[in-house]
């Protein structure tokens, strides 16, 4: 039954976007589609594939999350507090490790950040490698959900965080290799849909409810902005240490070319 | 054939995919927090659903593959070919447009930000006061990254340096910041990270690639990227604008 209002749902998303591609194709470029029928079985497969997916987010992954959100934050499970005393940010650890873990994972099942890892594979001919590339944008994301939640429990603004993050942008895309920028700058938008912006919108918002002064409504925003950034920020420094090592293969490349020439030298004047 | 054997290796991809995810969660269920599960969550649902996820993601990724990037990419090329720029242009903002006003991430937190922006006092408690604002709060993100992939195409037919456009949205972002009732500031940074949603970013990839690829002397690595980065900066200008002057518009804002 949910898989049908499910399939119903997705068709309405992904309809107006066929009807732009093909009113475009047919109306302004007046060229037929070439495979036809292959486009058509991949628009099948991604409707048919998304639906699928919703649907097992919101029975397994999305009440998971919000039910371990729910218990993280809640009092009986932090460290019991003397009479009076307020809450030191450390009791919170259990959280921290939790919004790095499961911002890192799944950031790495990200159908989007696949999708784009794959076209920047095959365009960069092999110098980037659609795994580590991921592995750089989910550490990048863990890192600014598990600020996002620390932000949460210290209660300073957001405009701080962001203004540091936009600097170490700056810094980094100064530094970095130049072709890796606008991939960079494209991981951090990539990383918040699906799977990743409920949990992450639950673990805020219980958090923000079970700490006293924070109003849910005002300091559960935040956390997406936050982990939208980071990424630029490690992506750019897989760039940096990409960059780096492929120096130092061909600097070792051309030492062994040297000390083989020495050789043969050395062979000649032996014989 | 070769789909079959291709979707089974598209199958064993998703299922490494996603073992991070079911690991993370069942360390923390078993380790540390060590609760019984509530009873409106039932293990037999919770792994059917994940045979869901990893079934709809195999499928997802192959249609991608099959459909729309190569859809995307003849359709820039013969864009450029055809050598209009209007239309390309229009192409381009509808595109954003399209793909934004019925994102269903962003209907959820325009919803949930009105209820923010009501509880500040910018506008009044009412239905219909929220129900304007988050409506308007909708067309503001889909206009906004509508112009952001306008922009980028812009630049990909120019040329101009992605970085310079970026560090100028910041410097913009920051300053538009001070001037932006405190409520809406965190619904604006939030707004641009929701926008790039699991449709539009393969699509919009696509058409950013496929350009850079047709015109002589761009680069696919250096200008068909950009775009989604644009797209993720624009939202927080114009929400930002919106919260400083339009909110004033929306029937029911108070004076």
């Amino acid at each position: 039954m949910t898989l049908i209002t499910m399939l119903w749902g997705t068709l309405l998303d992904i309809l107006p976007i066929a009807a732009i591609i093909f009113g475009f194709q047919y109306l302004v470029i007046r060229k037929p589609v070439k495979h036809l029928p292959q486009v058509m079985a991949g628009f099948l497969m991604v409707w048919v594939g998304l639906s699928f997916f919703l649907v097992g987010l919101e029975q397994a992954l999305f009440p998971m999350g919000e039910l371990m959100a729910n218990q993280l934050t809640h009092h009986d499970f932090l460290p019991s507090l003397t009479e009076g005393a307020k809450r030191h940010w450390s009791d919170y650890y259990w959280v921290y490790l939790f919004a790095f873990a499961i911002g890192a994972s799944t950031t790495i099942a990200e159908p989007s950040l696949i999708a784009v890892s794959l076209k920047a594979g095959e365009i960069s001919g092999g110098t980037i490698n659609p795994l580590m590339l991921r592995i750089a944008v989910a550490l990048g994301m863990a890192f600014g959900i598990t600020l996002g939640t620390w932000r949460i429990v210290m209660g300073w603004p957001l405009q701080w965080f962001v203004l540091v993050a936009y600097l170490l942008v700056i810094i980094q895309t100064l530094r970095s290799p130049r072709s890796i920028i606008p991939l960079a700058f494209d991981s951090g938008g990539v990383t918040t849909s699906t799977i990743t912006v409920p949990i992450i919108a639950a673990l805020g918002l219980g958090l923000a409810a079970e700490i006293p002064g924070r109003s849910p409504v005002m300091d559960g925003f935040g956390m997406i902005a936050l982990a939208c950034l980071f990424p630029i920020i490690t992506v750019m420094g897989y760039a940096q240490i990409a960059q780096w090592q492929a120096k130092r293969q061909r600097r070792a490349n051309v030492s062994t070319a040297l000390n083989s020439k020495l050789l043969g030298k050395g062979d000649h004047d032996a014989l | 054939m070769d789909l079959v054997v291709s979707l089974a290796r598209q199958l064993k991809d998703s299922l490494r995919d996603l073992a991070p995810v079911v690991l993370v969660i069942a360390f923390f269920q078993l380790v540390v927090i060590r609760q019984p599960l509530p009873d409106t969550l039932a293990l037999l649902d919770l792994v059917l659903g994940l045979i869901f996820v990893v079934v709809g993601l195999t499928l997802f990724i192959k249609g991608l593959e099959l459909g729309l990037f190569p859809l995307g990419e003849n359709l820039a090329r013969a864009f450029v070919k055809k050598g209009s720029v209007s239309w390309l242009l229009t192409f381009a903002f509808a595109l954003g447009f399209g793909s934004t006003v019925a994102e269903p991430a962003l209907i959820a937190i325009a919803d949930r930000a009105a209820d923010v922006v009501a509880q500040g006092g910018l506008i009044s408690q009412s239905t219909n006061a929220q129900a304007s604002f988050a409506f308007a709060l909708r067309m503001v993100v889909a206009v906004s990254v509508g112009a952001a992939v306008m922009v980028g195409v812009v630049r990909i037919l120019k040329g101009w340096p992605l970085h310079l456009i970026i560090i100028a949205g910041y410097v913009l972002v920051l300053l538009l910041t001070l001037l932006a009732p405190a409520e809406m500031v965190g619904i604006a940074y939030d707004s641009g990270g929701v926008t790039t949603s699991t449709i539009t970013v393969p699509l919009v990839t696509a058409l950013g690639v496929g350009l850079a690829t047709a015109i002589k002397g761009r680069s696919p690595m250096l200008d068909g990227f950009g775009l989604i980065a644009l797209a993720s900066v624009m939202p927080i200008i114009f929400v930002l604008l919106f919260g400083i002057m339009g909110i004033h518009l929306i029937p029911g804002a108070a004076s």
